[in-house]
């Protein structure tokens, strides 16, 4: 307190600026009391601190946010440091990183470059000498800025002779600036992408064995950079649905290319010159470009078909598609089996029943021969038994008159009809005792019907 | 990078647009003619629409077609809107109990325009001047408020805003706008009351403001819709007018269009005064064909004008009163708006105030230079961050039970070796607030008093030093003397006294300093706890 009011003094006397208090104030240290008693907490419980006011607060600036934050996820103090702490990091780690300079060369990916003839620049691998070369058509214009600076302050000749080397020796120099024009100027580079034969991916040799998607997708993304039509669609995998890969390979087989020789040309003489050199010389290189292009084209052609003929896709369609074709006939063809079905089954049911008709005949018949046969046989018997009766009867006493009895029986029994020769026979049978009545019933019936003459059978009438 | 929500300030007179630019600075945008605070104002012209400096042209000569101050009238019925502000533009009209506007467009033509759709148009405008800067769409604003705006006013000027194809995503007060653009780039290294004084047109606003913690507390406002810078170009026009008919024998006043060229070129004396010592007026046949020529200088007009600004001085020690604070308890007062560019506004406050209160008006070292720019760039600082919070987070950080919340009446602080009170936790800090002091230079045995504090103001009279013997030195120097001791002097004071104890630690043995931690939970439980920064040893106290 003295000494605030000593300031005071001279802050009124002295005019003292009011920063410079501010300033002496703040490197004033504020010091704790010395410890007079034994106190290590003292809690003056009774105490009553004000009542609090509520009051709003302004929702602006990020102390607020950040109290918002606290309350709403109920931080403690120390959490919330550790996930501001971590916040921060965070944001200088970003910060610092820029993301083109990971894609740029870090060292120079070709040595030969630096020997390189500045004359035949067009030779050299320019994307190389950028320190593009993982990059290449896919750099764009900012990254070529950045990374020909980088390239630059690399390669630049007052570096080169610092390091030692002559000033003369400025070969790469001049093919970094080459190529920097060259990729820089939108033909320019259009023309240099054409021939750059660095950028192509290489394909597999035919027979080998290979991964056709890893294989073919990147050949088919480089091809896709002379595509006037963009975006081109993708080669895909196993799982890409038909309609997709068909659209992949109509795209592919009409496809549209930027592509332009020019930049092989064999160097125009200038102006100076003969003209009819130059003439010709214009003349064969329009002949060259034209050549290569036809060559390129059909180049394109010949992979495409390459690709569409290994594609494990474009089997399995066919495959599938065979396979859709007979199940489509065979459904087709639905009707007219089941009539043939039908008419099978008809015809073996026919056949069947014949057969059992057949057979039912044949036993038939046989049952009937036996029937017959056993028809007679039992006549056989039974004409046996009549014939015999008498015979067993003892001639009925008269066997004097055994000799006319049997031969009158016989015409009898052969004159009978069946049925009443069954009859007869049954009676006969069941009572011996009454054959005389019965044979005579029998003679009286058969003479009775005229069948037999009574006078043949004296002795029964 | 997505479209940038872009700060807009709307006010009566003029509105401004602000955006944090690629590079994470605040870029005030300017209007395709060029104007970073662009007036407030809609002409029509038959079928042409003319908007703000353009438009503030029309006044001259088509006044009842064109439409000022119009910002205030928003939601609010017919009945309670304060329409003769307009008075100077086109009339206000009643449109079904709202405010809306008359305008003739071209023959026999009349269009009725409800104030919303005044403020959506005008909106609009904005918006597309600030998508031709950014070059990109702008969909999402954060939208400054005076703070004495209701929920109706702010719901219709949401929709008026989304009418235009802006989402509000907050509204902020202007104060506290104005305040977080300061701070950003003047950082206060300590919790301060500060008083902003917004003197925009037609309205002045002041709040005082505590911020404690970084965070902001609005303890009073004052609002006086009568006061503003028109107040100065009236006065300066009566002057103008005066000193016309002095010569001409024609008061301009008199008729319309002589009034609005005066007014007109009175506003742009006004605005030259505020940065060259003297400035012309001419105006060709101001009056009766008679042409108006003549040059005033700053001190002048600062005549002329005087009533007004002890008007202004009034003002904000008004505010200062209703929060019932001595200007001694405020750091600094921000001052911002239009008339903040006049240099006898800030002079005049460096003389109502004590030493110890800045001043930040344009031309104070420790501020910005575009005080009509600050409630805008403070927008943009809110929009830059909010937009890493999605819609629910920040709506849910906007709710009451966060917003308000408990703050202490009083003081709380450690008692010093000197058995002075040294405040932690001043009066009105919110809580939960936790706050760390690190005391490098303890040694020994110490004593952590923890104690409530009442402040007072405490005046005392300087007797004047008695005066020195009469040298037959420099004569001059006596004379200076002579001025500064004749009064005595009023020294008045801030200072604590202890009211209760709240708890006393002791820590021993301390050899390369203590930490000490003071923390205020929710539910307003205070902890503090000691650290030996060597040793590690802690002691915690709880009430």
């Amino acid at each position: 307190m003295k000494i605030e009011k000593k300031f005071f003094k001279l802050t009124s006397l002295q005019l003292a600026s009011l920063q410079e208090i501010e300033r002496i104030k703040r490197e004033m240290m504020f010091t704790l009391p010395e410890l007079t008693s034994d106190i290590t907490v003292k809690v003056n419980t009774e105490a009553e601190k004000s009542a609090a006011v509520r009051r709003p607060i302004e929702p602006v600036g990020r102390y607020f946010l950040q109290h918002a934050q606290r309350t709403l996820r109920n931080h403690t103090w120390s959490e919330f440091e550790k996930i501001q702490a971590e916040k921060n990091v965070k944001t200088v780690d970003e910060s610092t990183q820029d993301p083109d300079e990971l894609l740029f060369d870090d060292e120079l990916t070709d040595e030969s470059l630096l020997t390189h003839d500045p004359r035949d620049w067009k030779t050299a691998d320019l994307y190389a000498a950028m320190g593009l070369s993982k990059l290449r058509y896919r750099a764009n214009n900012s990254q070529i800025i950045k990374s020909h600076r980088k390239q630059v302050l690399k390669h630049h000749p007052d570096k080169k002779s610092a390091a030692g080397a002559g000033l003369e020796q400025d070969g790469f120099f001049k093919i970094i600036q080459k190529a920097y024009e060259t990729l820089t100027d939108s033909t320019k580079r259009s023309q240099y992408d054409s021939c750059d034969f660095n950028a192509d991916v290489e394909q597999p040799k035919k027979g080998t064995e290979y991964n056709f998607f890893e294989v073919w997708g990147p050949v088919f993304e480089a091809e896709a950079r002379f595509s006037k039509k963009q975006p081109v669609p993708s080669l895909g995998d196993v799982n890409t649905p038909k309609k997709e890969v068909e659209q992949f390979y109509s795209f592919w087989h009409r496809f549209d290319s930027w592509r332009t020789f020019e930049f092989l040309d064999e160097d125009v003489p200038d102006d100076s010159s003969n003209r009819d050199q130059k003439r010709y010389t214009e003349r064969k290189n329009k002949a060259a470009r034209d050549k290569k292009k036809t060559a390129d084209n059909a180049r394109l052609v010949k992979l495409v078909e390459r690709v569409a003929n290994e594609d494990p896709r474009i089997k399995l369609f066919k495959e599938e598609e065979k396979k859709e074709k007979e199940r489509k006939k065979w459904e087709r063809d639905a009707g007219a089996r089941a009539e043939a079905e039908a008419a099978a089954k008809a015809d073996a049911e026919a056949r069947a029943r014949a057969e059992a008709d057949a057979v039912s005949e044949a036993s038939a018949k046989a049952d009937k021969k036996k029937a017959k046969e056993t028809a007679k046989a039992a006549k056989k018997k039974n004409k046996r038994t009549v014939r015999n009766a008498p015979k067993e009867a003892d001639y009925f006493g008269d066997s004097d008159k055994a000799a006319a009895i049997d031969e009158q029986v016989g015409f009898i029994v052969e004159t009978v009809d069946d049925e009443l020769l069954v009859e007869v026979s049954t009676k006969i049978k069941s009572s011996p005792s009454t054959t005389k009545e019965t044979l005579q019933e029998t003679a009286a019936a058969l003479s009775g019907s005229g069948k037999l003459p009574a006078s043949v059978l004296p002795y029964f009438l | 990078m997505s479209s940038p929500i872009i700060g807009i300030t709307f006010g009566n007179t003029s509105s401004s647009i602000a955006y944090i630019n690629p590079k994470n600075d605040v870029d005030v945008i300017a209007n395709p003619d060029g104007e970073r605070s662009i007036p407030s104002v809609l002409s029509y012209v038959g079928a042409d629409e003319y908007h703000g400096g353009q438009a503030l042209q029309q006044l001259v000569r088509n006044s009842a077609n064109t439409i000022i101050n119009f910002r205030d009238l928003i939601g609010l019925p017919f009945a309670q809107a304060d329409v003769s502000k307009c008075a100077a533009g086109a009339p206000a009209i009643e449109i079904d109990g709202k405010v809306g506007f008359a305008i003739k467009r071209g023959e026999d033509k009349e269009e009725k325009i409800t104030v919303d759709e005044v403020i959506s148009r005008h909106l609009n405008k904005l918006k597309l001047a600030a998508e031709d800067y950014i070059g990109s769409k702008v969909r999402q604003v954060v939208l400054t408020v005076p703070t004495n705006f209701n929920d109706n006013q702010k719901e219709a000027l949401k929709n008026a805003a989304s009418k235009a194809g802006l989402e509000v995503v907050q509204f902020i007060n202007e104060p506290s706008a104005a305040l977080l653009a300061h701070v950003e780039q003047y950082p206060f290294e300590k919790d301060v009351n500060v008083v902003v004084a917004d003197f925009g047109g037609v309205r002045s606003d002041a709040a005082v403001i505590a911020i404690r913690n970084g965070i902001y507390t609005i303890l009073a406002t004052k609002h006086d819709t009568s006061l503003g810078g028109d107040n100065l170009d009236t006065e300066l026009i009566e002057y103008f007018a005066k000193d016309f008919q002095k010569k001409t024998s024609t008061n301009p006043t008199k008729n319309v269009r002589s009034l609005a060229k005066l007014r007109a070129n009175a506003i742009i004396t006004k605005k030259t005064l505020s940065n060259a010592t003297t400035a012309t007026i001419s105006i060709d046949s101001l009056a009766d064909g008679y042409d108006y020529h003549t040059s005033i200088n700053r001190m002048r007009f600062e005549l002329v004008t005087n009533k007004v600004f002890s008007q202004f001085s009034a003002f904000v020690e008004d505010v200062i009163a209703k929060a019932e604070l001595d200007p001694l308890d405020i750091h600094a007062v921000i001052l911002s708006g239009g008339v903040a560019f006049t240099p006898k506004l800030a002079n005049n406050f460096e003389f109502l105030f004590p030493e110890s209160v800045k001043i930040l008006g344009p031309n104070a070292k420790e501020s910005s230079n575009q005080p009509n720019e600050l409630t805008a760039s403070g927008a943009a600082l809110q929009a830059r961050l909010v937009s890493s919070y999605d819609a629910d987070e920040l709506s849910e950080a906007l709710k009451p039970v966060i917003i308000n919340t408990p703050h202490i009446p009083k003081a709380i602080g450690l008692i010093g070796s000197q058995g002075e009170f040294c405040p932690v936790f001043l009066a009105e800090t919110s809580f939960p607030a936790q706050k760390k002091l690190t005391l490098k230079n303890a040694k020994g045995d110490l004593l952590v008093g923890v104690y409530e504090g009442d402040h007072h103001i405490e005046e005392k009279t300087l007797e004047p030093t008695p005066k020195e013997e009469k040298k037959d030195d420099d004569e001059e120097e006596e004379e200076w003397s002579d001025s500064e001791d004749d009064e005595p002097e009023i020294i008045r004071e801030k200072l604590y006294t202890f009211s209760t104890k709240l708890m006393e630690l002791g820590i021993k043995g301390v050899t390369k300093g203590v930490e000490i931690v003071f923390n205020l939970n929710k539910e307003g439980v205070l902890k503090v706890s000691a650290r030996d920064l060597k040793s590690g040893n802690v002691v915690k106290g709880e009430l």
